[in-house]
């Protein structure tokens, strides 16, 4: 399951809420983080996760994908030999060619999640998965990051590059085993981008968008009558109560225009829309992703 | 805040170039626009570049779509909106992939070299597809505009990096892509294809043939070679535009949101432009929740007395209960904001309030405009209705 949508929608907090929720069906989930953001881990208050899978809790895994470490791992898995791996990474054409092609980064990437996924892992050391979730790249990147296997697969006509870029992408579009979750949020902007990016996701990289997450939505708490009577009170009152009444009023006007763009959202998502609440909480730390995973079900 | 500090007109004073920076989903596009039509209110011939392939500018600034072209953005649009536009407003939105044959053409020693670069199939798909491609060519098309001369004033809305690095060093990355210093042992004349199948072939090539396979690295080959007759041109402009970045006429503004993660990544990216040694401009905070300044001390009976005025206690008890949510959220964009001035030593932290109403046309952005060149007194005042 790859989590997308543009940035501070809140990927991360719905990445690790539908890990959650897996984990909690009893599946063995792993939550994977792409270039070295590690806010999974902060938000578990671990130091860092880092290019190890390290499990946050029962069934529930996590791991920040460094691209660096999956080029060495994926080498080291191509070469056997160490002495020839070892001379590789110290060969200055090697290092200038890896650093320099564009995109080699997010195929190691992609390469690994593939990895994680597969119930027979290649690395010695790693865990059978049932549920692999990607916290990716904000929009625009994102449509960009998942169509890398494709790319390389056209770039290499032969050889093995092209042959495991074309698993990748085979990997990606195929339902089966792949399905895109976006998130947005409740405003005018978010709603274009989404519908935009579900267009290009499902026609231009050719994956399947299984569902829309709508998060952030804000409680609608008072009604149209009792807005007039709290305007009234903002204009005659002072102090605590006029800011109280401010308050209040402001959480009607952005209820109300958050429903008038989750039906938006709705009008234009080919996928279901799910909504996720607003929280109103300072920090959003594991038990904010616990209350959202429950309304995950 | 103080009373003295510096209000955003005067941070810009006498600039050339604006580059909004910070983490996706923070407002760059709208404040990057804001910024733009409040200079540009101030009679300055401004141009507002977006990179963003989301086409969030175009939307904001109320045109139909933006092209690799500045447009200039009808004046009367904002007048509309009670915005004078002393000076003149231009937009444009930044196609890479046109960008770098643009650059390739103007690079290339000759027509032949040229076609040789354009055709080449992995240049086809890194100028246009791939991630990474964009911050080199908004550097670039920034160069170019400021070199050209035709505005006081540009203001760059970044690209919305994962890593706000991916910027900033995509100069340096460009030049040394480009260079490719070690590749030219293997890149005669005579080509890179015939040494790797011929004797020269080291045993490094070798091991990399086996796993990416020959052909790739033969055009890989083919198109670093396509490239070595503009190594000198590109390097010496992607030193140039390293030292418009540093320039003191050079402005970086970070922009971020009031909760924990878009600030530690504001800190993070403020350090790492103090590092460089780039000219940080100040600090912008999108959508703070105002404290209610009022409020000190007296909101024990607030139920009580909000029951009394209403005369609905269920009313009453959900209004004091959604404005003791909003004060929370208030207090912690308060410590955030708090911890990004001490980090950041900034005096100047700019708050635009969370307004009420979704900010994606034109009356949104004249009220952020607002904002943003207000004083702190006066973005209080605003945020609590006084003004």
């Amino acid at each position: 399951m790859i989590v997308t949508g543009k940035g501070g929608v809140g990927k991360t907090t719905v990445s690790v809420a539908l890990g959650m929720r897996a984990a909690a069906e009893g599946k063995k989930t792993i939550v994977c983080e792409v270039a070295a953001q590690e806010n999974a881990s902060r938000m578990f208050e671990h130091t860092t996760v880092g290019f190890h899978e390290v499990e946050l809790e029962e069934n529930l895994w996590a791991i920040s994908i460094d691209p660096d470490e999956s080029m060495r791992e994926y080498v080291l898995l191509q070469l056997k030999v160490r002495a020839m791996r070892d001379m590789l990474f110290r060969s200055r054409i090697f290092n200038y060619l890896a650093a320099a092609t564009p995109g080699l980064k997010e195929l190691v990437t992609i390469g690994k999640i593939w990895e994680l996924a597969q119930l027979d892992r290649k690395v010695k050391s790693g865990g059978k998965y049932d549920v692999v979730i990607v916290d990716a790249p904000a929009t625009g990147h994102g449509v960009g990051f998942l169509q890398t296997p494709r790319t390389f697969a056209n770039i290499a006509r032969v050889g093995p590059i092209h042959s495991q870029a074309q698993t990748l992408d085979n990997f990606i579009t195929n339902h089966d085993n792949t399905g895109v979750a976006i998130v947005a949020l409740p405003e005018e902007m978010p709603v274009n981008e989404s519908a935009a990016l579900e267009h290009d996701l499902v026609n231009e990289v050719g994956v399947a968008v299984d569902r829309v997450y709508l998060n952030g939505l804000y409680p609608e708490r008072f009604s149209k009558g009792e807005a007039e009577k709290l305007t009234a009170l903002a204009e005659a009152e002072e102090g605590a109560p006029r800011a109280a009444a401010r308050a209040a009023l402001s959480e009607f006007g952005r209820a109300k225009s958050q429903r008038a763009q989750l039906a938006r959202l709705r009008r234009r998502a080919q996928a279901p829309v799910k909504t996720l609440p607003f929280l109103f909480e300072p920090d959003l730390g594991p038990e904010a992703a616990r209350r959202l995973s429950k309304r995950l079900a | 805040m103080s009373p003295t500090s510096p209000t955003l007109a005067d941070a810009l004073e006498g600039k050339e170039v604006v580059i909004c920076a910070g983490s996706g989903g923070v407002g760059k596009t709208t404040t990057s626009a804001a910024i733009a039509t409040g200079l540009a209110a101030r009679g300055l011939k401004v141009c507002v570049l977006t990179i963003d392939p989301a086409k969030r500018l175009a939307d904001s600034l109320g045109l139909e779509e933006l092209g690799n072209d500045a447009r200039r953005v009808d004046p009367k649009l904002f007048e509309a909106q009670g915005v004078e536009i002393k000076g003149e407003l231009w937009a444009m939105m930044l196609d890479p992939k046109q960008t770098f044959d643009e650059l390739i053409a103007r690079q290339a020693p000759d027509e032949e070299s040229r076609d040789r670069v354009l055709q080449n199939p992995i240049y086809q798909q890194i100028s246009g597809a791939l991630a990474g491609s964009q911050e080199y060519m908004a550097m670039e098309k920034l160069f170019e505009l400021h070199t050209e001369g035709d505005f006081d004033i540009l203001v760059l809305d970044t690209p919305p990096s994962r890593n706000a690095l991916d910027f900033l060093e995509a100069p340096r990355r460009l030049t040394q892509f480009i260079e490719g210093k070690s590749l030219k042992v293997f890149m005669k004349p005579t080509g890179f294809a015939a040494k790797v199948a011929g004797r020269g072939a080291t045993v490094a090539l070798s091991v990399m043939k086996r796993i990416v396979g020959f052909d790739l690295i033969a055009d890989l080959a083919e198109f670093f070679n396509a490239f070595s007759g503009m190594v000198d041109g590109f390097q010496a402009r992607a030193k140039r535009v390293n030292k418009l970045l540093a320039s003191p006429t050079t402005c970086f503004l970070v922009v971020c949101g009031p909760q924990g993660e878009p600030i530690q990544e504001a800190v993070y990216f403020h350090r790492k432009l103090v590092e460089a040694k780039l000219p940080f401009g100040g600090v912008i905070v999108n959508k703070v929740h105002y404290p209610a300044e009022e409020l000190r001390g007296d909101d024990e009976d607030l139920p009580a007395t909000l029951a009394e005025k209403l005369g609905d206690d269920d009313l009453a008890r959900r209004v004091a209960a959604n404005f003791a949510d909003y004060q929370a959220l208030a207090e912690r964009d308060a410590r955030n904001i708090e911890h990004l001035a001490r980090e950041m030593r900034a005096t100047g932290v700019i708050r635009v309030p969370y307004l009420d109403e979704d900010v994606h046309d034109l009356a949104g952005l004249a009220q952020i405009n607002k904002y943003l060149f207000a004083t702190g007194e006066e973005r209080v005042a605003m945020a609590a209705g006084r003004a």
